[in-house]
């Protein structure tokens, strides 16, 4: 593994709700090596978006370490973390969302430059704004379009040109491609890989389409209720996935082959409420291979394999 | 050949939005048939007037503005087109139903479940209150809840059951023709094979016909016969699912799938469909996937092509196979 | 767009102004009450080119009915009622205006405090505004006007009081609203600070909600500004203000109307105006219904 840029350490992340503890991020732990991805996949209301926003502090953890290039910036003061940020960004999934819809696509860019004053004058600003549009395969004739004004793929490329204006080191993505259409979330894949190679950027990649994160990551952790059950590099996740929750997802894929024969595991049920988790392994209520030490003990995470990690009783034998 | 009757067919459907500042020509000149039992998918990209299709055939598009210019919609021989208000009614919820995309706010949350699959059923059949809400506690039962939740309040149910809902509904009148416009993309994937595993046991039951709206090809290898690719408000390939997947011809249809991510596969780069999709309000003359098309030639500028039989029952709307032949 | 140097298109700030426009020309009723407005604040303007004077009483010509040299007649004292509704319309809209924009500013204020901050400056803000509210609009500025004692200052400080915490909710609940919004949080991930952020974001977007209720609410002062008088707690006769007029006229409704008729006409009139106006400037200040 390359040299860590970030690691979470047992990272968690509590809401007070009226009817109890949102367990959102429940003692996560992870690290991604410089220049690497780590793809985070799991279904809506596992905590794996929560978990990229805690990471940038747009959320502050309940409780937990983050280290970033070795200093941990749950320590740091607003203003030292404010003068962090422009290493660590973040795009959003829903391009509509996540730009001002009052701004032009030029103010939107330049914002990051301008908080952080990067640039001396107004010329140099404005050549730093079509460099960045051009890294986001942005033609230079929307620089006065209006959000409405454009199109979901062009949108996000404004997110992620925005993204990369301050140099940063780690970006986490977050379901960047959920909202695009097929033939454009391939373009906005590619540009996302390429500026990845060139600028050595190191991604977070959250996402529910594992497809998409297979392409993309090189290790992938699968998230389940607030907490990480499985985490590998990408093959070993895919060839030999251990917990059943992994095996049931991957076998939900709907592939687009019919040369295939498949064998479907479906899942009973729903996700349980992440209030107050029972005691136990959050996944057994759905499980097939359930025993009665599911119920009562937490699994424990275990490296079964160099570097292929899972959290389930029973995927020892 | 013998003549094989379709229960549902489109012939040359133009649905446009006319609004005060342009014309956004949203189904431009469709073609689509749908056997008896059979399913159907309908795979396009946003935009590409899938919803809109789905809309006409139960005619219950927004007028103003949108406007179904031509065209014809044949059920068992009757164009739906020239039915009445009053006469549509009864096709709807009975004959056709759709299930749309968001469970979320296709159900209303100031009544329990029940009532709203009883309130179909009175709708539709002369059936005593009683009876209804016993035929729609069966409904419930068939996919999947429990008679007893009824009771209940879309709010007390999640996504997944809720589409459940939705989809008994849909099927409360035991309709010969059901539209599903994305019925799973709001949901995740464990929860998504379940409720695919359920429409494709129900389907086979009732051999009810379905038009499946998606964007995932995936889906529709796992639950249709034939497939249709809408772009721009055209059908520019249409054959079954084997002569789709296996056989593809369209150039557009082949970039699709070249864009999504194969996990069988370690491949590093995607090859996605360079541009966009051209804008509903401003159709280019000729093909309108010309600028995108990387086996476009000169004649695609200038006109539409028209649909070829490039082998039994496959369809193509593209010049090449004119070259060719 | 403009081209510099190297032939690229460069940035130039766009105003929304001329799109807004053009959206409120298409809406007719809109239009009208623009246009009703612009002529009332006209004729408040330009109020004493009138031939007649407002305060001086000639009991010859009393209790007339319209005629070319008293349009809308005159009244008990003889005084033209067409200049007196014209001086009131003066009146009336400048302490309208003037307590709308009062109230505007203090309950902004305290809105983007309540719903930025949040927690307990929230929770006392907010209650004193829902007690405010509890109080019906009119008892409250009877009571205000009553502690402090009639005159044009007093009332207008009463109207703009009991019309405070409508401001303070709309803002507290745009604010809040944009505040989950992901751009509120792409700014703070790239360091932004919260001024900024308010500065730049928050205040801009709840800008048009504002407009739209300042327009709405000046009719509803105006109506609460003409009441007070009505009831005597506001402006008191001789001073030729819509309410006060009405309230004089009421003695002679029968043989008179006309006395109450006008004024209370002008009144109806600007109201209305000013809805229309205001749903006018809802519809074309919406980005959703942006084309």
């Amino acid at each position: 593994m390359q040299e860590t840029i970030l690691e979470a350490r047992h990272l968690k992340k509590y809401f007070p709700t009226s009817k109890g503890m949102l367990h959102a991020v429940d003692d996560v732990s992870f690290r991604i090596g410089r220049g690497e991805t780590l793809g985070l996949v799991g279904e809506s209301g596992c905590g794996k978006s929560t978990t990229g926003r805690v990471i940038l502090r747009l959320l502050e953890a309940t409780s937990g370490e983050i280290l970033f290039d070795g200093t941990d910036i749950c320590k740091l003061s607003k203003a030292q973390m404010r003068e962090k940020r422009k290493d660590m960004q973040i795009i959003f999934q829903d391009p509509y969302s996540s730009i001002d819809p009052r701004k032009a696509v030029f103010e939107i860019i330049e914002e990051p430059l301008r908080v952080k004053r990067v640039c001396k004058t107004k010329q140099e600003l404005a050549e730093r704004v079509y460099e960045l549009m051009e890294l986001a395969g942005l033609s230079k004739r929307y620089i006065n379009a209006y959000p409405h004004e454009l199109d979901g793929g062009r949108r996000q490329r404004v997110g992620i040109a925005r993204a990369l204006a301050l140099n940063p080191k780690f970006i986490v993505l977050d379901e960047p491609v959920s909202a695009l259409d097929v033939s454009i979330q391939a373009q906005v894949l590619n540009l996302l890989q390429r500026r990845q190679e060139e600028m050595g950027l190191t991604y977070l990649f959250i996402s529910h389409d594992l497809s998409v994160v297979k392409h993309i990551s090189d290790h992938i952790a699968v998230m389940y209720l607030g907490q990480i059950v499985e985490y590998g590099d990408y093959q070993s996740i895919f060839k030999n996935p251990l917990h059943p929750y992994t095996k049931a997802l991957l076998s939900a894929i709907p592939l687009p082959r019919i040369d295939l024969e498949r064998n479907q595991i479906l899942l009973e049920g729903d996700v349980a409420s992440p209030i107050d988790p029972k005691p136990g392994c959050r996944f057994a209520g759905r499980c097939r291979y359930k025993t009665e030490l599911c119920t009562k003990a937490e699994p424990e995470y275990t490296e079964y394999e160099t570097g292929h990690f899972a959290a389930c009783h029973c995927c020892k034998d | 050949m013998e003549e094989k009757r379709n229960l549902l067919e489109i012939k040359d459907l133009v649905v446009q939005y006319v609004t005060d500042e342009a014309v956004i020509c949203a189904v431009n000149g469709l073609n689509l048939s749908l056997g008896h039992g059979e399913t159907l998918g309908l795979v396009g990209e946003t935009g590409a007037g899938k919803t809109t299709t789905a809309k006409s055939v139960l005619r219950i598009l927004p007028d103003p503005p949108a406007k179904i210019q031509s065209g014809e919609i044949l059920v068992d021989g009757t164009n739906l087109l020239a039915l009445t208000e009053k006469e549509m009614r009864k096709i709807r919820g009975n004959k056709i139903s759709m299930i749309f995309q968001d469970p979320m706010t296709s159900l209303n949350p100031v009544l329990t479940v029940g009532d709203q699959i009883a309130e179909v059923i009175m709708l539709h059949q002369a059936k005593s209150k009683k009876e209804a809400y016993r035929l729609a506690g069966d409904m419930l039962e068939l996919v999947g809840i429990e008679r007893s939740r009824s009771k209940d309040y879309p709010h007390q149910f999640s996504g997944g059951m809720k589409q459940r809902v939705v989809i008994a509904i849909a099927l409360a009148c035991n309709p010969e023709i059901l539209i599903a416009d994305e019925p799973t993309t709001a949901l995740d994937v464990t929860i998504q094979a379940q409720v695919l595993a359920l429409m494709k046991e129900l389907q086979e039951k009732y051999r009810t016909s379905l038009l499946m709206i998606t964007h995932d090809l995936g889906i529709v290898a796992d639950i249709c016969d034939y497939v249709a690719i809408i772009y721009a408000g055209t059908i520019v390939e249409y054959g079954t699912k084997e002569q789709i997947f296996l056989n593809r011809f369209h150039p557009y249809t082949k970039g699709l799938f070249n864009c999504i991510p194969d996990i069988m596969r370690d491949d590093n780069r995607l090859i996605p469909i360079d541009g966009l999709m051209p804008d509903p309000g401003n159709l280019p003359e000729g093909c309108a996937f010309c600028e995108r098309c990387p086996e476009a030639m000169d004649c695609c500028k200038n006109g539409m092509p028209d649909q070829k039989e490039i082998e039994p029952g496959h369809f193509v709307r593209c010049f090449l196979p004119y070259k060719e032949g | 767009m403009t081209e510099n140097k190297q032939g690229q298109p460069s940035y130039k700030k766009r105003s929304t102004l001329p799109e807004v426009w053009r959206r409120f020309k298409k809406n007719r009723r809109a239009v009208v009450g623009l246009v009703i407005l612009v002529i009332l604040i006209l004729v408040a303007a330009f109020a004493n080119f009138l031939p007649y004077d407002p305060y001086k009483q000639s009991p010859s010509e009393a209790l007339q009915t319209s005629s070319w040299s008293h349009l809308m007649g005159t009244d008990e004292f003889g005084r033209d009622i067409l200049t007196r509704v014209c001086y009131g319309a003066r009146l009336s809209i400048f302490i309208a205006f003037l307590a709308t924009a009062f109230a505007c500013v203090t309950g902004t204020i305290l809105g983007a405090i309540a719903g930025y901050y949040g927690k307990k400056v929230e929770t006392i803000i907010m209650r004193v505004m829902d007690i405010l509210l509890a109080i019906p609009n009119m008892l409250l500025a009877i009571v205000v006007a009553a502690v402090l004692g009639a005159g044009a200052f007093n009332m207008m400080l009463a109207v703009a009081i009991s019309n405070v915490p409508h401001y303070v909710r709309l803002m507290r609940s745009a604010v809040l609203s944009i505040q989950g919004q992901e751009y509120i949080e792409a700014s703070r991930s790239v360091g932004a600070t919260d001024w900024y952020i308010i500065k730049s974001h928050i205040i801009p977007n709840c800008l048009a909600p504002l407009i739209v209720q300042v327009t709405t609410r000046v009719g509803a002062a105006i109506l609460i500004c003409s009441s007070l008088s009505f009831i005597g707690v506001g402006i008191s006769p001789p001073t030729a203000e819509w309410g006060a007029m009405l309230s004089k006229g009421k003695d002679f409704l029968r043989e008179f109307p006309h006395l109450t008729v006008w004024p209370g006409l002008a009144i109806m009139i600007t109201a209305f105006a000013l809805n229309m106006l205001g749903d006018g400037l809802r519809d074309a200040l919406d980005p959703k219904l942006k084309t």
